[in-house]
């Protein structure tokens, strides 16, 4: 079976769906014609770059374009995964963190699903490099966010009760101990519930991807197994490692909380 | 106490023997509580404070917080079951402070203030600290319960341990304190 390539006509037929939705609503002053019309134009031209973006590194394939690709993708996460936090870290704290958190994880994962897993010739080949990347990245990068927010929201609410645990001489790591499981949870609850879906709810984006690309079923299930357990280790390891990160610099060497280093 | 100051409170100098209690007041806003804090090292100051002749700086934080306990005026709490903060707790303990045991399976949602407020002592005083900082700790206590609390900390005082009592009530301090200190609505401390 092979891929059935689109022409622009197919888009276009799909665009004038969208342009049918924003008509419907223009009318009825649900406000949703506007950001409907806006996000649909920004699919369009940031895929556009993505895809022009791709077409050079996949045409040239060598390790230092697929490493600069890859760089730009972490920073954008983890300033992605900062601007999702209510309250951050000042000085750059929580970017810094949550990129290093990312970094840690997504790329150790993937680097090992590369050079041990996957096996391509070369391991960096930028066809399974960067899809692989992307979808830890991005889910990783998710898990960061959900789990730096709960924490660094968590700990203003929970002062009392930390400040209480450690006026009877309890250390930082148990007065917070609480807040840290909570935190940790809310970043994984969204991988866990695409592990426990997968299948059942929807087919998962990669896996129908495969399969309307023209590969067996099959093989699309092995590659999406793959892909979650690589995701699950990435995040949980992310989501760990940012949580330890902010618990650290949330307290000082003296084991008192430092609520004057957010913002 | 040497030189103790925290976002322009004091600078406080002070000594308390073992056994004694110091009372400090002042008008409301002029930082008891972040003095309190100080002393407790729960938050960045300068200054020294000592513990027979032991800086602060020479115990790691949760150890000098073990040995000079704070009870904050509004006590933290976190479990949802009473019981979790009060293990260390006895029975004749609970009894002598107006609890049933049975208070151990309560939910802390349905303590009142003065409740709370016994209870948040009882936990400290089971820790057994050498130096007890006390803010407000009967502000929501009937006159018998407030009797209560000062004889108990009279007998603890008995054996050694030493008091900081904040108060806004100078009276109440006059009967509890051997000493009274003050802070004055600009930070500056005194002491008698």
């Amino acid at each position: 079976m092979q891929l059935i390539a689109l022409t622009p006509w197919d888009l276009a037929l799909a665009g004038a769906l969208v342009l049918a939705l924003a008509a419907t609503a223009w009318p009825m002053r649900l406000e949703l014609a506007r950001p409907v019309l806006v996000a649909a134009a920004r699919t369009v031209v940031q895929l556009a770059l993505v895809g022009l973006v791709l077409e050079t590194v996949f045409a040239r394939g060598s390790v230092v374009w697929v490493g600069a690709i890859a760089l730009a993708m972490l920073l954008l996460a983890g300033r992605e995964a900062s601007a999702r936090q209510a309250r951050r870290l000042a000085g750059g704290w929580s970017f810094a963190g949550g990129t290093l958190a990312m970094f840690l994880s997504s790329f150790v994962t993937a680097v090992l699903a590369l050079t041990i897993v996957i096996q391509p010739e070369p391991w960096h080949a930028p066809q399974y490099a960067i899809p692989l990347l992307g979808m830890l990245l991005g889910n990783t990068m998710t898990g960061v966010a959900l789990g730096m927010d709960r924490l660094t929201s968590g700990v203003g609410h929970q002062r009392a009760a930390i400040e209480a645990r450690l006026t009877l001489g309890d250390s930082a790591a148990d007065a917070i101990e609480g807040l840290r499981r909570d935190a940790v949870r809310a970043g994984m609850i969204p991988t866990l519930n695409a592990m426990a879906a997968a299948g059942i709810v929807s087919l998962p984006g990669m896996m129908t991807g495969q399969i309307l690309a023209g590969a067996p079923p099959w093989e699309a299930v092995k590659y999406q197994i793959l892909i979650m357990f690589l995701i699950a280790a990435g995040t949980g390891f992310g989501t760990l490692t940012a949580v330890w990160l902010g618990v650290r610099r949330l307290f000082d060497d003296r084991d008192r909380l430092r609520l004057d280093r957010l913002r | 106490m040497t030189g103790l100051s925290v976002g322009g409170i004091g600078p406080a100098d002070f000594d308390i023997a073992a056994g004694a209690c110091l009372g400090l007041t002042g008008p409301s806003g002029a930082g008891k509580t972040r003095l309190l804090r100080a002393v407790a090292d729960l938050e960045p100051h300068e200054g020294e404070c000592r513990l027979d002749g032991r800086p602060a700086s020479a115990m790691p934080g949760p150890a000098w917080r073990a040995a000079v306990g704070f009870v904050a005026a509004e006590s933290g709490w976190w479990d949802a079951r009473v019981g979790a903060h009060i293990e260390m707790v006895g029975d004749a303990d609970l009894d002598e402070f107006g609890f049933a045991p049975a208070v151990r399976d309560w939910s802390v949602e349905r303590l009142s203030a003065g409740e709370r407020q016994r209870l948040a002592l009882l936990r400290h005083l089971a820790v057994g600290p050498l130096v007890l900082l006390l803010d407000e700790p009967v502000s929501h206590l009937d006159a018998d319960l407030i009797g209560v609390v000062i004889a108990r900390l009279a007998a603890c005082r008995q054996d050694g341990m030493t008091v900081i009592w904040v108060d806004h009530d100078g009276d109440r301090l006059g009967l509890v304190a051997d000493r009274i200190a003050r802070l004055d609505s600009a930070g500056r401390f005194s002491c008698s």
